[in-house]
């Protein structure tokens, strides 16, 4: 177990464009640390600097008290997942999974012992002798995991390890390692751009978009209470219905659609500007309760996914998604009738895209 | 069902590979078989068959000093040129193979030789090997050494003709390997970087055991190439001095062309053949076995 501490680190390749711009954050000590972001946002760079794979452009990387930012990646107490395994492919299982012992110069024997103990934990021990090509995909996986694990490290990074499963597998994987790595307790930095893994295994996490840190908290924090538009949108599938529109300030009401108005209460109403980007996630676009204030829209588009239903309306050009729960069978072009939960309503900045206001209350 | 009918996929096949089978007919097959069949003749000055000699040219030809000769010069010749050649290109290749600035340059350096002809490198090296204005000659002086009779020496022909060769071959080698470490995926190494292994650790686990394909064809190439030597021969010291570089296909040309015995020529053919062949499946038998294929 290890803190580990980025403090303003830049990277530029070409010394112009920035790939990572002062990005400051500590992991704590047995913490599950996700990094998430689009592709291109530069996750797998951050991911690699820690490693000691890139070299830093500018700001320190501290692991516990030590700043490393010029310690070799081998000397810095890591592991390391590749999105492709990285299995010599010339190797057993057994020689794999070994490699780094052995390259360490440890006993054989030693060595045998600690490799049949992570076989075992991680259900390989009928494939020691296989070569990687003779292996599924998941048990690739595996064999990634356990060569990193054998290692004993306090720190263990992973880049998109999941990445090129199967969605069954994926799934299970997923809280396998989250299990598997509160047991050994290392510190886990974890790169993916699968918002489902971000919010399902993560302790903490961190977006990322073109360099820059957009949000590091819990997973719920982050989803109800996402700092700008990118995260909202990013994070929650579907993404956060986001419109931009006028606040009257005579009338205290918002006017989504030409048919949808919504009343606000006079104090939020003089705080907020004229203009306002009005979020909201598509669970708290509700069936009207009894006593709710009802509104109407007509449905572009209905998806059917058994459990719940994912309702299309149209707000004047912008189209919104509603999820309910069950299965509703409307036609297109219907009106639908529906009530909005105001607490979780987001108000963000239309220029900097900040959140300036959650919760509006009549 | 009508044969015509039937045959109808059989036919539409053989229409697509007729063009290559005219022209390995024409420039393989016929030649092939012709040579069998000459290697059993006595010829006249045109190269017509005239007396049916039986297996006598065989006997001839492994009584003859001439072809003993010629065959343990080629013997030594592949041992001179195959794996000289081969170290050598891959040396180069996985210094060409680094991240540095202007590698380009390198790498289009080492793969030059493969763009030239065996003609053009073989009077480059004529010059370089010349008596008195040779470059190599002007050194030796230069640091007070004794000159060397490079293509006249019956000592150093062989020698001489072995350093053209890799020098020539090198090119085509290099570029095959650098194609091979081109294709070791980067995360290998990166992954024994964090396990701690060393340049030296990384060359001897990863590097060669997954460039052994690469290496395994360039070594069956380079055999077979050097078994079959002409052009360098040819202007650089015409199988001579006193037969020190006569080899295998320099003496059949000889025999063919300048002798005008076709017989006798082709039973040297048919037997360098067998020695390639056997060469190449004793090379497929004991080599392939230290291959990895992914």
């Amino acid at each position: 177990m290890q803190r580990v501490r980025l403090e303003n680190i830049k990277k530029s390749y070409d010394k112009q464009s920035e790939v990572l711009s002062d990005i400051s954050v500590e992991v704590e000590p047995g913490e599950f640390f996700v990094l998430v972001g689009p592709s291109g946002c530069g996750k797998s760079t951050m991911l690699r600097i820690i490693a000691g794979l890139e070299e830093i452009t500018s700001g320190t990387l501290i692991f516990g008290d030590a700043v490393v930012n010029d310690i070799h990646p081998s000397k810095r107490g890591i592991t390391m997942v590749f999105q492709n395994y990285a299995l010599y492919p010339h190797m057993t299982v057994e020689e794999n999974i070994g490699f780094g012992l052995q390259v360490k110069k440890l006993k054989k024997q030693v060595r045998k012992e600690k490799v049949e103990e992570v076989a075992t934990m991680l259900g390989l021990s009928d494939y020691l002798k296989r070569k990687p090509r003779q292996l599924s995909g998941g048990q690739r996986q595996r064999v990634a995991l356990a060569r990193s694990i054998v290692n004993e490290q306090p720190i263990c990074l992973m880049d998109e390890p999941l990445s090129n499963l199967d969605a069954k597998l994926r799934a299970h994987m997923r809280s396998e390692l989250r299990r598997l790595q509160k047991k050994l307790g290392f510190t886990m930095i974890y790169v993916t751009h699968d918002q489902v893994e971000a919010m399902t295994m993560g302790d903490r996490m961190m977006i990322l978009d073109k360099g820059h840190v957009q949000q590091i908290g819990t997973p719920m924090d982050i989803y109800n209470y996402p700092e700008n538009t990118f995260v909202a949108t990013f994070i929650g599938s579907p993404p956060m219905n986001l419109k931009q529109v006028d606040i009257q300030k005579e009338t205290c009401t918002i006017q989504l659609s030409s048919n949808v108005v919504i009343s606000i209460n006079k104090p939020i109403a003089n705080k907020l500007p004229s203009s306002v980007i009005f979020g909201i996630r598509p669970e708290h676009v509700m069936q009207p309760a009894e006593g709710s204030v009802v509104y109407k829209a007509p449905i572009v588009n209905v998806a059917l996914l058994g459990n719940e239903t994912l309702i299309s309306i149209d707000l004047d050009g912008e189209e919104w998604i509603c999820k309910w729960g069950g299965q509703w069978n409307y036609k297109i072009g219907q009106l639908l009738e529906f009530s909005i939960n105001e607490e979780e309503v987001c108000m963000f900045n239309t220029k900097t895209e900040k959140i300036i206001q959650k919760g509006i209350i009549a | 069902m009508s044969l015509w009918k039937r045959s109808v996929n059989v036919r539409v096949g053989l229409l697509y590979l007729l063009p290559s089978i005219v022209l390995f007919g024409l420039f393989v097959f016929y030649p092939m078989a012709k040579t069998i069949y000459l290697s059993f003749f006595l010829t006249n000055q045109n190269g017509v068959p005239v007396y049916f000699n039986g297996i006598e040219n065989y006997t001839y030809i492994f009584t003859s000093d001439e072809f003993r000769n010629s065959m343990k010069a080629t013997l030594l010749f592949v041992i001179y040129t195959v794996p000289i050649s081969v170290v050598l290109a891959l040396v180069l290749a996985i210094l060409a193979n680094e991240k540095l600035r202007g590698v380009g340059i390198y790498r289009t350096i080492f793969s030059s030789t493969m763009g030239m002809s065996v003609a053009a490198s073989a009077v480059i090296w004529l010059f370089l090997f010349h008596p008195s204005v040779g470059a190599f000659n002007n050194v030796l002086k230069a640091i007070n050494l004794p000159t060397v009779q490079w293509l006249l020496d019956p000592d150093w022909a062989l020698l001489s003709i072995s350093m053209t060769t890799i020098w020539m071959n090198i090119g085509f080698n290099f570029l095959v390997i650098l194609g091979g470490l081109q294709n070791i995926d980067e995360s290998l190494y990166e992954s024994a970087t964090i396990d701690g292994a060393g340049y030296f650790a990384k060359l001897r686990k990863i590097t060669l055991p997954l460039l052994s394909p690469t290496l395994f064809f360039i070594v069956t190439i380079s055999l077979i190439n050097a078994f079959q030597s002409f052009g360098q021969i040819d202007i650089l010291t015409k199988g001579g001095p006193i037969q020190s570089t006569n080899l295998v296909v320099y003496s059949i040309y000889k025999e063919a062309f300048i002798n005008y015995q076709f017989g006798t020529a082709s039973a040297q053919a048919i037997v360098l053949f067998f020695v390639v062949l056997i060469v190449t499946i004793l090379q497929f038998k004991f080599g392939e076995r230290k291959v990895h294929y992914q």
